[in-house]
Parts: C-alpha cells; sequence; structure tokens
C-alpha cells in the first residue's frame, strides 16, 4: 500500500489516484485481524463455526456468543469488531422482522443479504462515517433449500458452498475445497467445522479459544440454533483428534 | 499534534483496521478510579474506589442503582455515566410497565452496547407511547462523525432467574459476562488477584466474596493509601449477609458505604508486606501482584 | 358589495372573512368536520364467547369456530385460538380481523424475544397478558379499540394462569372464565362446576365441563356452532385440538311450540 499516509486514506469518501478506496481496505484488515469464523452449506442444511479467542480467564465460557440469530431460519457469524458485528445483526432482524410483517412470511436469506449489503454499502460513501470494521457469514435454510452468503465491509456479497473469514481463512479455505460440500450432512459437516477450526488456530500466537458451532439442520425443524451438546462434545473431541495426526 | 495521522478522528480505521479514538477512549475509562466485580453461586458484588477533590470535598458517586435487581459500578467520565445509567433505569421500567417483568439483565447491558432493545418493537401500535426512545447505543458513537466514544466503563451486576450475573460495558460498544473483573485506575494488579482466585469465588459466602474484593481493590491503591469507610463503596445483590439487616428477602440491589463497610474492612487480612508470613487463605499471593502499567 | 362572482347567490359567512380577503383557493372552509375522522365503532366479523377454566395440570380454553357477519354465519371454521411462546394460549370474542392483527403482533414479539437474545428468558403466560393489556388498554385511550374480550392462559414454572383482558383494558383473574354471552349462559356452569375444585378436577373432567358448557351455548346463542376447539395448556406445553363437532340431541324441540314443522 504505497498510497499510506498520502492523504487519499482518511476518508472512506475519497478515491486515491490509482482509484482505491483505502478506508474500506482497512477495514477489512480489521476482519482480518479477528478470530476465523466458517460457513458450510451442505446437502440438508448450513453450519456456521467460529473461532472465539477467549482474551481473560475470568470470562464465564459459553456466554458472550458471536453467533447470533437473525430471524428462526437464518444465522449469522461475524469477524471483526464485536460491537460492528451487533450491530450489522441487529439491523439484520429488523429488516426480516419488517419482512414478515409486511408479508407475513419469513424472508428469503438472498433477499436478506442484500438488504445487509446494501446498508454496509451505505457506510461507504460518506465522510462522516466509517465502513463496518466486519464480514458477515449469514446462512439460513429458506424456501430454497440451504443458502450461504458472506457480507463484506465494502458491502459486496457472494453465495458460497464454504466460506471462511478472519485470520485463518485461508488454511481454513483450502481445508473446505477439499470436502464434498454437497454430499455432506449436516451431522458431518459440523465434525468438518470443528476439525477447521481447531486447525486454524494458532496457539503459538493465541491465547486461548472457544469454539461456537450452530446449525440449521433437519433435526432443528429449519431453525438456527446452537448444535447439541453432545455432538458439540464429539465435534470437539474428533477436532482434537485429528490434529494430532494432523502434525 | 496528533500521536499519528489516524487518531484524529472516530471516522478513520489506521491501516492496521485499528480505531484510535475508540482505543483512547479505553484509556479515559482508566483515569477514572477502580471498580470491582466478582459473583458467587448466590451473589453479585461491586467494590469500588471513591476519589475525593480535597478534605473539603465529599466523595464522588462510584455507585448507582438501575432497579431492584440490576446496580452498576463505573469507572471513568460521571456525566457519561449518568446518561446511560439513566437510559438504563428508563428500560428496566419499561419491562415492568410492558410485560410486569424484570427487565433480564444481559438484554439491559446489550441495550447500552449496541442498539438490541429489551422491547422489541410493535409492528401494529406503540404501546401507549411508552417505548423509549433509545439513542444510547455506545457502537454508534464509534462509527459516526460529530461523535465521540463514550469515555466510561461499566461494571453491571444483577440477578434474574438464571441466578447472578456480573457484566462488563466498555466504550468500544462491547459486553461480556465475567466470574470476576476490575476496571480503572491501576486495575492490572486487580485483575491478576482475581485471576489467582477466581475458581473459589462460586461457593463463596458474601463475607468471603467481599474480603476477596476488598483484597483486590487494596492493590489498585496508591502507594500511601489505604481503604477506609470514607473511600469505599460496595454493591451488592442476593441474599442478607451476617452483617445486613434491613434486606429484603429478594436480595434486591444495595449500596453499603461508610459506617456500613467498617466491618468488611475490618475483616481484611493485613498485606503481608515484610516477608510472607503464614497468612490464612484469601491473603496468600497477595504481596506478589506485578503493576503492569 | 361581495366582489366574487363565486360567491354571489351564495350566503356569506359572517363569522369570519367579513370583506371576503381570501382568495377563493385558500377560502376556509370553516366546515367543523372537515379535519375529522370516525374511528371504530363496532366490530364486523364476529366471534362469540370463549370459555376458560382451570384444572389440576393447568388451563383449557374452548370456543366454537364461527365467524359471525352480523346474524350471518359467515366463517363457519374459523380459529379462535392461538398459541403464544411455549407456555400462553389465548382465545378471543369479538372482531376477527382485530384478533388476527393481535395474532400476528404476537407473532413478531415472540420472533424478536426468541431470536434476539438466546438466553432464556421467555415470555410466559403473566407477561402475554400485561403486555396486551397494555396494548389494548392504550388503544382504547386513543379512542380506537381492538374490539376483543380476551382470555389469556398459560403454565409456566409450575404455576397455572389465567386471566381476561378487553376492549377497554380492564383485567381480572379467576378460576373461571368466560367472554361474550358466555359470561351471562356458561359462567353460572362454569362456577357451579369448577370453584373449589381446581385442584381436583381432571383433564378429562374439565375437558367434559367445557362441552357441556358449549352445548347449552350452541342451544341458546343464536351466533355460536356446533363446531368448537380446546386449548391445553399444562407442564408439557401448550396443544390446541383440532376442530371438533358437538353432540346436541334436538328431540325436546319437537314440543316447542313455534320450533320446526307444527302443523296447528
Amino acid at each position: 500500500m504505497t498510497s499510506i499516509g498520502t492523504g487519499y486514506d482518511l476518508s472512506a469518501s475519497t478515491y486515491s489516484p490509482d482509484g482505491r478506496i483505502f478506508q474500506i481496505e482497512y477495514a477489512n484488515k480489521a476482519v482480518e485481524n479477528s478470530g476465523t469464523a466458517i460457513g458450510l452449506r451442505v446437502k440438508d442444511g448450513i453450519i456456521l463455526a467460529v473461532e472465539k479467542l477467549v482474551h481473560s480467564k475470568l470470562l464465564v465460557p459459553g456466554a458472550n456468543r458471536r453467533i447470533q440469530t437473525i430471524d428462526r431460519h437464518i444465522g449469522v457469524a461475524t469477524a471483526g469488531l464485536l460491537a460492528d458485528g451487533r450491530h450489522i445483526a441487529n439491523r439484520a432482524r429488523s429488516d426480516a422482522a419488517s419482512f414478515r410483517d409486511l408479508r407475513d412470511s419469513p424472508a428469503s436469506l438472498k433477499w436478506l443479504a442484500d438488504q445487509i449489503g446494501m446498508y454496509m454499502q451505505a457506510y461507504t460513501l460518506y465522510s462522516s462515517v466509517r465502513p463496518f470494521g466486519a464480514s458477515a457469514i449469514v446462512g439460513a435454510v429458506d424456501k430454497d433449500g440451504p443458502s450461504l452468503y458472506v457480507v463484506e465491509p465494502s458491502g459486496v456479497y457472494y453465495g458460497y458452498h464454504g466460506a471462511a473469514i478472519g485470520k485463518g481463512r485461508q488454511l481454513a479455505k483450502t481445508e473446505l475445497e477439499k470436502l464434498k460440500l454437497s454430499e455432506l450432512t449436516t451431522r458431518e459437516a459440523a465434525i468438518e467445522a470443528a476439525r477447521i477450526i481447531y486447525l486454524v488456530h494458532d496457539d503459538t500466537k493465541e491465547k486461548e479459544f472457544e469454539l461456537e458451532l450452530s446449525w440449521v439442520s433437519p433435526e432443528t425443524e429449519g431453525r438456527h440454533v446452537p448444535v447439541p451438546a453432545d455432538l458439540l462434545e464429539e465435534a470437539e473431541r474428533k477436532a482434537k483428534e485429528a490434529l494430532e495426526t494432523f502434525e | 499534534m496528533f500521536r499519528n495521522t489516524y487518531d484524529s478522528d472516530n471516522t478513520v480505521f489506521s491501516p492496521q483496521g485499528r480505531l484510535h479514538q475508540v482505543e483512547y477512549a479505553l484509556e479515559a475509562v482508566k483515569q477514572g478510579s477502580a471498580a470491582i466485580g466478582l459473583r458467587s453461586k448466590t451473589h453479585s458484588v461491586l467494590l469500588a474506589l471513591k476519589r475525593s477533590t480535597g478534605d473539603l470535598a465529599s466523595y464522588q458517586q462510584k455507585m448507582f442503582r438501575i432497579d431492584d435487581h440490576v446496580g452498576i459500578a463505573i469507572a471513568g467520565l460521571t456525566s457519561d455515566a449518568r446518561v446511560l445509567s439513566n437510559f438504563m433505569r428508563q428500560q428496566a421500567l419499561s419491562s415492568r410497565m410492558v410485560f410486569n417483568r424484570p427487565v433480564p439483565v444481559n438484554r439491559l447491558v446489550s441495550a447500552i452496547a449496541d442498539s438490541a432493545s429489551p422491547l422489541p418493537p410493535s409492528p401494529l401500535w406503540d404501546i401507549a407511547d411508552i417505548r423509549c426512545g433509545g439513542g444510547a447505543e455506545a457502537q454508534v458513537n464509534t462509527q459516526e462523525y460529530g461523535r465521540r466514544p463514550y469515555g466510561v466503563g461499566f461494571l453491571v451486576i444483577g440477578q434474574d432467574h438464571t441466578g447472578p450475573h456480573l457484566y462488563e460495558f466498555s466504550p468500544s460498544g462491547t459486553s461480556f459476562e465475567y466470574y470476576a473483573i476490575s476496571i480503572g485506575a491501576r486495575n492490572q494488579s486487580a485483575k491478576t488477584y482475581l485471576e489467582k482466585h477466581y475458581e473459589s469465588f462460586a461457593d463463596c459466602s458474601l463475607e468471603d466474596l467481599i474480603r476477596h474484593g476488598l483484597h483486590a481493590l487494596r492493590e489498585t491503591l496508591q502507594q500511601d493509601k489505604e481503604l477506609t469507610p470514607a473511600n469505599t463503596s460496595i454493591g451488592i445483590i442476593g441474599p442478607a449477609g451476617k452483617a445486613e439487616k434491613d434486606v429484603a428477602t429478594e436480595g434486591s440491589f444495595r449500596i453499603r458505604e461508610g459506617d456500613d463497610v467498617k466491618v468488611y474492612i475490618a475483616s481484611m487480612v493485613p498485606k503481608a508486606v515484610p516477608e510472607p508470613a503464614a497468612a490464612p487463605p484469601p491473603a496468600a499471593g497477595d504481596e506478589d501482584v506485578q503493576m503492569a502499567e | 358589495m361581495d366582489h366574487f362572482p363565486t360567491n354571489w347567490g351564495r350566503p356569506r359567512n359572517d363569522a369570519f372573512d367579513h370583506y371576503n380577503t381570501y382568495p377563493i383557493p385558500v377560502r376556509p372552509q370553516n366546515n367543523a368536520f372537515a379535519d375529522s375522522v370516525q374511528r371504530t365503532q363496532q366490530p364486523i366479523v364476529t366471534g362469540t364467547s370463549v370459555l376458560g377454566l382451570k384444572y389440576k395440570d393447568g388451563i383449557m380454553i374452548a370456543s366454537d369456530t364461527l365467524a359471525s357477519y352480523g346474524s350471518l354465519a359467515r366463517f363457519k371454521d374459523i380459529k379462535r385460538l392461538h398459541q403464544v411462546g411455549d407456555f400462553t394460549a389465548i382465545g378471543a370474542s369479538g372482531d376477527m380481523s382485530d384478533f388476527q392483527a393481535l395474532q400476528r403482533d404476537l407473532e413478531s414479539l415472540i420472533i424478536s424475544e426468541e431470536v434476539t437474545e438466546q438466553d432464556g428468558h421467555k415470555l410466559g403466560p403473566k407477561e402475554i397478558h400485561e403486555y396486551l393489556s397494555n396494548v389494548l388498554y392504550g388503544k382504547r385511550c386513543k379512542m380506537d379499540p381492538l374490539w376483543n374480550s380476551v382470555i389469556v392462559g398459560g403454565f409456566k414454572d409450575g404455576e397455572r394462569f389465567l386471566a381476561y383482558v378487553d376492549l377497554l383494558g380492564t383485567t381480572y383473574t379467576s378460576s373461571t372464565i368466560a367472554t361474550g354471552y358466555g359470561a351471562y349462559i356458561a359462567q353460572p356452569l362454569l362456577r357451579k362446576a369448577v370453584e373449589g375444585k381446581e385442584d381436583v378436577l381432571t383433564e378429562a373432567e374439565a375437558r367434559k365441563i367445557l362441552e357441556d358448557c358449549l352445548r347449552v351455548l350452541f342451544y341458546r346463542d343464536a351466533r355460536s356452532l356446533d363446531k368448537y376447539q380446546i386449548a391445553t395448556v399444562n407442564a408439557s406445553g401448550p396443544s390446541i385440538s383440532d376442530s371438533i363437532k358437538l353432540e346436541t340431541s334436538w328431540g325436546f324441540a319437537e314440543g316447542i311450540r313455534g320450533y320446526g314443522a307444527q302443523t296447528q
């Protein structure tokens, strides 16, 4: 980034001479510094998994969740500034709720991803605000089946079979590409997701982390909920085993 | 004039993706005197060190009651705290009015951190116009030009049907639930004490919990100062302790100050300054506190 | 002299504008009703009585499935009982469109509550009742009531709850509640059958009591129907039955003068 410090990187409403908007790129940096989040879209549902870095051992385990629910059938995992992630989720919730109020039916994920994208894009237009320092993986099973999108600080969004954001995204993507995602069941995918999170966690650099795992699967009647305790335990156990054989 | 190019505005990311203005706001919290929170299975307590500007001045207020089941301790800009605590009180009252229910503590904390309202919007009608206007969300103050992040940190204790709780709220717009935590000036010393002992807190009696809190608070004192009834505030939620008389059975939030805290200060185990004497458990390790700042 | 030709031949308004100073397009109408609105004066499509009682393990609410348009039996398979969250059921008489709007509002309330925190703080029947009474009383104070009488019943934390709220915001709780015509016909029967026996009545007995009351109502209330639903809320949560046909016998009617084909 040669233009750092030249004054073209102080506002989201300023282009650099070569046509870049540095504030958006810096916002992406905030995402890249955060704990990894991944999403898997599989045969019969979706899985969201987060590497929640624990900054103090005084924190209550299991509280302070980073995966949130938007509507009954929609979940979101964010990476980046925590408070920005919650802002995005709150906005998405009220979008989904107003869709329901207006049409008496649940919103499709594509529509919601579009709404979030437009909202985040608006924060890249003005000098009076900064872009969101967070990306969001949204997943749901809606009328068109399982779907998964990632919305980035620029407001752009893409659909994915498997997505990864945050610190360990490169390695996570490589691992996701090895999977036959459209053939997995959600139960199998939960195990894989846990394995990938354990794999990308860099315990030489980072302190403790907590695995957060949620899903929309045939077992949840179309709802987005945390995976049941026994599956989480199994996934963690297998992830740790896989880690030993991997190295 | 500025320390770097990227720290004069809250709307500017640094090339590393950091928000310097938010980080400076976190420093404002450290300008305030320390506050400490701990929780057991039955109680949550807050302890705070009050400052006074001089012999003729009174001591500052470090704790506020939000509702019967919620109280806070603050560190940082008191006036920001009053705005936020007013908002919390409104939310707590609205919950009682609309649902006849004490507001769940975690939602109250979320309401000031990000805009998740404990009262969901009603699409067809305002509930008799009693919904609050909102607008206290700390996250927004980190994102929009012409604002500054709040300069105050909160420790929030409360109880609901899931038991006693302790939360920290910070100017960055985040909130976390803790077993024990400290904020404010020299809080790292207190944190070190808490990290050493927190595993025993769950089964502590109220008296033991407060003693741990005082020991932690003592670590934040300047060299020649000590804890006195005048400069110590204790906030309690949970059933009445041995030294308490006027407590409702549900164990509402109460603030103990002045003469009421004498008994607790007296219960402290003196710091073994010269050599590690054979002090009983809570005092063990008091002396090896490292200053991190 | 009025210099505006459009005013010639029209009564002059002496109350104001003696000299016709206003240009025609902005001339005040001076019509006391110009800004007035008229709000709901009566319910349109209505449901009749709802009955509720407490029994040993929880509460039950019953209503028939008719929505009338005046005296016309317009919709014969309308659901007037509704589940709210995991612990509560409500039933309403009065305007059905208002009730359906209430159902949608409660549903969005429940979803946002369920989705926002996932913290285990769920709304129980007491909270739902308080909320409804705020909504109904709030609307009434705006002189625009939701034209319903609602029974709220539920079971949470080992406790039964049965209460009433209506279009005025009136609330009360009782171990038997009946709305509409049922308040006159069924309430005495319910009281006799239930009061003092709330902790002994079995589910089957409670069901029988409600059926008997519904039958009497069907005989005497011209806006009622012999198809009904029962909502039960107990420790295992709310369940609302499918519509059930009421067993009735009209043999006695043959002896009533003016009923049926009479020869004399």
